[in-house]
């Protein structure tokens, strides 16, 4: 262990020390009276990393024999999961201060998930994948009981649990073939192997079965089932957090497994993950009409997107993965904005999550109804909006790597999709008088969502320069 | 000062329409009433202190796009110099006129506010038509020319609750459109073969073209003589020509400004000005030449004949002006763009007028516009009497036989016209002198059939609204006044410089004179005659010695293409061979003009049941007539029908059948089934995900092993 190999993986050791000596702070101290404090200051601490990183890294560099690395996707992915994981923690505050939900374990549970977060996109061999993958994983399982009193929260943590388990299962399964028949667990050796013409069946069994096991993570048809229900059982904050951070790592170590360990054979990978991306986008915007529940919709909404960010890794090209990135930037900043609003959706105080309670609501607060309006829009890819771009960027690149019967199947899902996005428009704007929500609600929540409704308008002059990055990310990546 | 002119109507629009409720309807309309007696001051100073050298005023970049470099600029020469006082001249007294005529209108609600709105397309009209003639390029002058489009759509369907209202603005765009894809057509050939749409640069590349052969359709024509043709078309639409006209008789629906305005003053000229300000390029199209001669005279003749029958006063009206439009085409088509632009000037004046005046009697009579109920209202309305007396002598051509310029405006112009026909020594133009003395006939008598019917004998119609009619207010009598002094001497002041002296002439359109440049220029331009020449075939032969003969007065003009506003080519000697016409020729229109006032009079004042018998005895023939030929029923058997069945089963068959049906049945019966699909799959239960992850394992493996994954 060189200082050389500690340098690489500073920011990960510093946010863990932080999560151990805050566990201790807390529980020695004033236990969830602390929670608050501990919320600003994680927050504080994973944004000034998230600076770091993307303002000091360079390069490329690799750690304990090849087993992490640190290169600019690497950093895209970490700052992503960085900032979104911290807008999300701020957002969450009031909320759960609110229904004495704020325990001081939940910043440093997502402290410690951020970690595993940043060690998957990180992963440069199969043991450090599934140590990062593991890491995020349980610190999920423990946020979404966080509201140990409800049975639907404790119920969607179970379920979390168990089939978490049992795609951790199909991931082992399918790293133990690979490692049988490559001989090694290093990304760069399995490479090698499969560069070697003939690739084995073995270890093309490997490859199918931690792709089930990434697909999980990702929630891509047909592994999606826990997303719903997940969604919808868990706290929102833990909902706008599965909906956003975990997302980006997981599909950051997807692309990283693919194009790394698998490189030389993208053919064989790419129709699989071309089968998930069309699946999941079909079943996304379909199912997505019959839900009464907006969390649940969020659910199938995001994969739905889940879907065309596949489409993007499907392409197999760097081009693939830059638009893959630049649809998960977009996407996690679209998500940020709604969750905001839907953390802001209250009647008499108690969270209301039933989209019928939006009606007429643009005549209640006009400003937040078209903050609104932008975000679903962009969500569903109408074109002035950045959301548009995103799409145009995954259809491109499968269509430039002739996958054009996938990004023809993605606009008729889109068109499919779009439905239900503009629905909730409908009733917002047109809908019927009923019961309907409160008025007003906490500024901080309201900042986040002009912010990224904003963005989605001001966004289509240069993405605010994510483009380039993706680009630098993708190259590093794919060569 | 030009930038003024083109702007100040814009501004009044936009202040008006946009800006009346803030400021108040009056004070909108006062804005944009004032701004356009502005620009009319300003253009008459332009007009009058003009030089006849052209000017360029830039304005501002238009369009840089691969070769395509154009600027928004004004071309300030002659041609826009008159244009320029027909418009703003003619647009500031009909604002005033409309203080009066729209004061109460019944098809609009007690209250509602629609003459702002009014005022604003009025000036809205006067800026695109500004546009239209200040234009320094093809596309530029496209701009207006659809601007001027919109705005008469606008204007024609004003009173949108009358559904004839409606159909008539469309038919008149949609009319329109046949002609502007002319148009389009001819600025695509013009910058494909010029690669410039800059009217300079056409006009210097003019000779060239009449060399070149372009591929069009199905076979080769000379590009000169396309391009030419395709402008044509363009101006066919817009002039209400013969095939495209059936718009101008419908567009009456508007309010009767509106038709004064624009369907008798101003758009409608702007084919006319179309052709002379193209005529460097139309002089080498001696077959497009001879085209719009033809129909411009078939015109003049067909507007004539339907205009003897009709009942209507402004649809008289509206076919006098599709007519005396053929008049101004024919004498483009022979070749002297000067007594084009004269005519269009002098009509200006007494249609504008004569539109006016039938606005007041349309006003006095409580909007009754049918001739049959009029009668004896020379006393009720006095002076809009004597203002229709002055029309109806301008128009007709009353004047003192042979000297030529001694008359009211119409018989200088329209006599120079007929002359210059004559001298046009090609067959086009020997049909169109005769075609052109019986539509002077025509004209006399259904002018004065007009001011027969409405003004002369025993009062018909309506009772009530005879012993109401009145004489209309001062703001609608005052432009009357003021045109009834331009139908009076517009002709006699400016006979020299458009037609009676040929050195006059080049002075006035800034045409670099023959006589004072032509030893300089004589080798740069003599290649050029020569090409022109060969051109013309057995013309040109014809034409040198002819010059010769003639001697120092009828030497040719020597300038180029494009030196002055105007372009007559070398072997182009009607304009002075028209002065030499036989004093028959001269004569024949005004005895035209006799025998129509002789008939006019024997059927509507001396016996009044002649016309009634006549129309009896002929029957088919006036069936005919007053069905306008049955240009509408046969469009609507050809074109109109067709198109809607095609539109129908495009839309009942291809629309509701196949696209919706298809969209509905998927959106509403397929995706929903998914949808319920989906929701059942979702049960709850663990067990049920994970069956369907290893399912989905179990897939992928497959897939993967069978599908050709594995080699």
């Amino acid at each position: 262990m060189t200082s050389a190999d500690l340098s690489a993986i500073a920011p990960e050791i510093l946010i863990s020390l932080y999560a151990m000596a805050a566990l201790l702070f807390g529980a020695y101290t004033g236990k969830d009276k602390t929670a608050p404090l501990l919320v600003w200051v994680t927050s504080g601490l994973m944004v000034l990393v998230g600076l770091w990183i993307g303002l000091s890294g360079e390069g490329t560099n690799t750690a304990f024999h090849g087993m992490f690395t640190d290169d600019a996707f690497s950093r895209f992915g970490k700052v992503t999961v960085l900032f979104s994981a911290a807008a999300v923690m701020v957002m969450s505050e009031g909320y759960m201060a609110r229904r004495n939900l704020l325990r001081f374990e939940f910043p440093i549970l997502i402290a410690l998930a951020t970690v595993g977060m940043m060690v998957m996109v990180s992963a440069g061999d199969l043991m450090t994948l599934y140590m990062g993958l593991e890491l995020q994983s349980l610190a999920l399982y423990v946020v979404a009981a966080l509201r140990r009193d409800s049975a639907k929260s404790t119920e969607a943590g179970l379920k979390y649990f168990v089939l978490g388990a049992l795609s951790s299962g199909l991931l082992l399964y399918g790293a133990s073939l690979t490692y049988g028949y490559a001989g090694t667990t290093l990304f760069s050796g399995i490479v090698s192997v499969a560069s070697e013409g003939d690739i084995p069946l073995g270890l093309l069994f490997g490859l199918v079965f931690m792709i089930t096991g990434l697909a999980f993570k990702v929630s891509a048809v047909p592994f999606h089932m826990w997303t719903p229900d997940v969604y919808e059982g868990s706290p929102t904050p833990v909902t706008a957090f599965f909906a956003t951070a975990p997302k980006v790592a997981a599909i950051g170590l997807f692309a990283r497994v693919m194009h790394d360990a698998f490189g030389q054979v993208v053919p064989d990978w790419s129709q699989v993950i071309a089968l998930l991306s069309v699946l999941s986008m079909f079943l996304g915007a379909i199912a997505a009409i019959g839900q009464r529940d907006i969390k649940r919709l969020m659910a199938y909404s995001s994969i739905a997107h889940m879907g065309y960010a596949l489409m993007g890794l499907a392409a197999g090209t760097q081009f693939g993965v830059q638009a893959m990135l630049v649809y998960m930037a977009i996407y996690v900043t679209m998500n940020i904005g709604t969750f905001a609003f839907i953390l802001s959706m209250e009647r008499d105080g108690q969270q209301v999550t039933d989209i019928a309670s939006l009606n007429l609501y643009s005549k209640k607060s006009p400003g937040r109804a078209l903050a609104m309006l932008i975000l679903l829009f962009s969500l569903a890819g109408v074109p002035p909006l950045v959301g548009f771009f995103g799409k145009f960027y995954v259809l491109k690149a499968a269509v430039e790597a002739d996958l054009t019967w996938l990004a023809v199947a993605g606009v008729v899902a889109s068109v499919i999709g779009a439905f239900y996005y503009i629905r909730i428009v409908y009733l917002m704007y047109f809908g019927e008088e009923r019961e309907g929500l409160d008025a007003g609600g906490s500024p901080v929540l309201a900042g986040f969502l002009m912010a990224s409704a904003a963005a989605m308008v001001l966004g289509v002059i240069n993405l605010f320069g994510v483009e380039a990055m993706a680009a630098a990310a993708a190259a590093t990546l794919v060569n | 000062m030009e930038t003024i002119i083109l702007f100040a109507p814009l501004v009044g629009a936009l202040i008006c329409g946009f800006g009346w409720k803030l400021i108040g309807e009056e004070a909108g309309m006062w804005v944009a009433t004032g701004l356009l007696f502005l620009a009319c001051l300003l253009s008459w100073i332009v007009f009058l202190s003009f030089d006849g050298e052209m000017e360029r005023i830039q304005v501002l970049r238009f369009i840089e796009s691969g070769s395509l470099s154009t600027d928004w600029a004004i071309r300030l020469d002659r041609l826009t110099a008159i244009m320029l006082i027909v418009v703003t001249t003619v647009s500031a007294l009909v604002h005033l006129y409309s203080w009066g005529y729209m004061a109460h209108d019944d098809n609009f609600k007690h209250g509602e506010s629609y003459r702002p709105r009014f005022f604003a397309y009025l000036s809205f009209f006067t800026f695109a038509m500004l546009m239209l003639v200040t234009s320094d390029n093809l596309v530029q002058m496209f701009f207006g020319w659809e601007g001027v489009g919109v705005a008469s759509y606008l204007l024609i369907g004003f009173y949108f609750r009358k559904p004839s209202a409606n159909a008539a603005a469309i038919k008149a765009f949609i009319v329109n459109r046949v002609g502007d894809f002319g148009f389009a057509l001819g600025i695509f050939g013009i910058f494909f073969l010029v690669d410039s749409i800059n009217f300079s640069d056409i006009f210097a590349a003019a000779p060239d073209l009449a060399h070149k052969d372009i591929g069009f359709l199905w076979t080769r024509w000379n590009a000169a003589e396309l391009c030419a043709f395709l402008l044509f078309v363009g101006a066919m639409g817009k002039s209400a020509q013969l095939i495209l006209h059936t718009w101008l008789p419908d567009a009456m629906e508007g309010p009767t400004p509106v038709s004064a305005l624009i369907h008798a003053a101003t758009m409608v000229t702007a084919g006319v000005f179309l052709v002379c300000r193209m005529s460097p390029l139309i002089e080498f199209a001696p077959h497009a030449k001879s085209f719009i001669v033809v129909l411009g005279a078939s015109t003049a003749f067909f507007a004539a004949t339907v205009g003897l029958v009709q009942n209507d006063i402004k649809r008289v009206i509206a076919y006098s002006t599709c007519s005396q439009l053929g008049y101004m085409f024919v004498a483009a088509g022979v070749g002297v763009y000067s007594v084009a632009m004269f005519h269009l000037l002098t009509h200006a004046f007494f249609k504008a007028m004569l539109f006016l005046g039938a606005g007041s009697v349309i006003h006095a009579m409580h909007h009754e516009q049918d001739m049959r109920n009029y009668g004896a209202l020379r006393a009720k309305v006095p002076y809009t009497f004597w203002a229709m007396m002055i029309g109806t002598l301008a128009i007709t051509g009353v004047g003192i036989p042979l000297t030529g310029w001694l008359g009211f405006a119409g018989f200088v112009s329209k006599d120079a016209i007929i002359e210059s026909s004559w001298a046009g020594g090609t067959a086009a133009s020997s049909y169109a002198f005769w075609l052109l003395v019986v539509a002077a006939l025509f004209t006399s008598f259904y002018s004065w059939r007009l001011m027969f019917l409405t003004f002369y004998g025993e009062a018909r119609g309506d009772k009530h609204a005879h012993e109401h009619a009145h004489e209309s207010p001062m703001t609608m009598i005052a432009p009357l006044g003021v045109l009834a002094i331009g139908a009076v001497f517009a002709g006699m002041i400016w006979y020299k410089p458009f037609f009676g002296d040929h050195a006059a002439v080049e002075k006035f359109f800034g045409i670099p004179s023959a006589h004072a440049e032509a030893t300089e220029h004589a080798a740069v331009h003599l290649p050029m005659a020569a090409n022109a020449q060969e051109a013309h075939g057995g013309e040109g032969d014809h034409a040198a010695p002819a010059e010769e003969d003639h001697g120092e007065e009828h030497a040719a003009p020597m300038a180029a293409p494009g030196d002055g506003a105007i372009y007559m080519a070398p072997d182009n000697h009607v304009l002075s061979e028209a002065h030499h016409a036989p004093v028959l020729v001269k004569l024949a229109p005004f005895i035209a003009m006799l025998i129509g006032f002789g008939t006019a009079w024997l059927f509507y004042i001396r016996d009044k049941s002649l016309p009634k018998r006549l129309a009896e005895a002929q029957r088919p023939l006036y069936l005919f007539l007053l069905n306008k030929w049955y240009f509408d029923e046969v469009y609507d058997v050809i074109f109109v029908q067709p198109a809607k069945w095609i539109g129908r089963k495009l839309w009942r068959v291809g629309d509701l059948g196949t696209i919706d049906g298809f969209l509905n049945g998927l959106a509403m019966g397929v995706v929903p089934f998914f949808t319920r699909l989906a929701g059942r799959a979702q049960s709850g239960y663990v067990f049920t995900y994970a069956f369907a992850m290893v399912l989905g394992v179990v897939v992928l493996v497959s897939w993967m092993t069978i599908g050709g994954g594995a080699h």
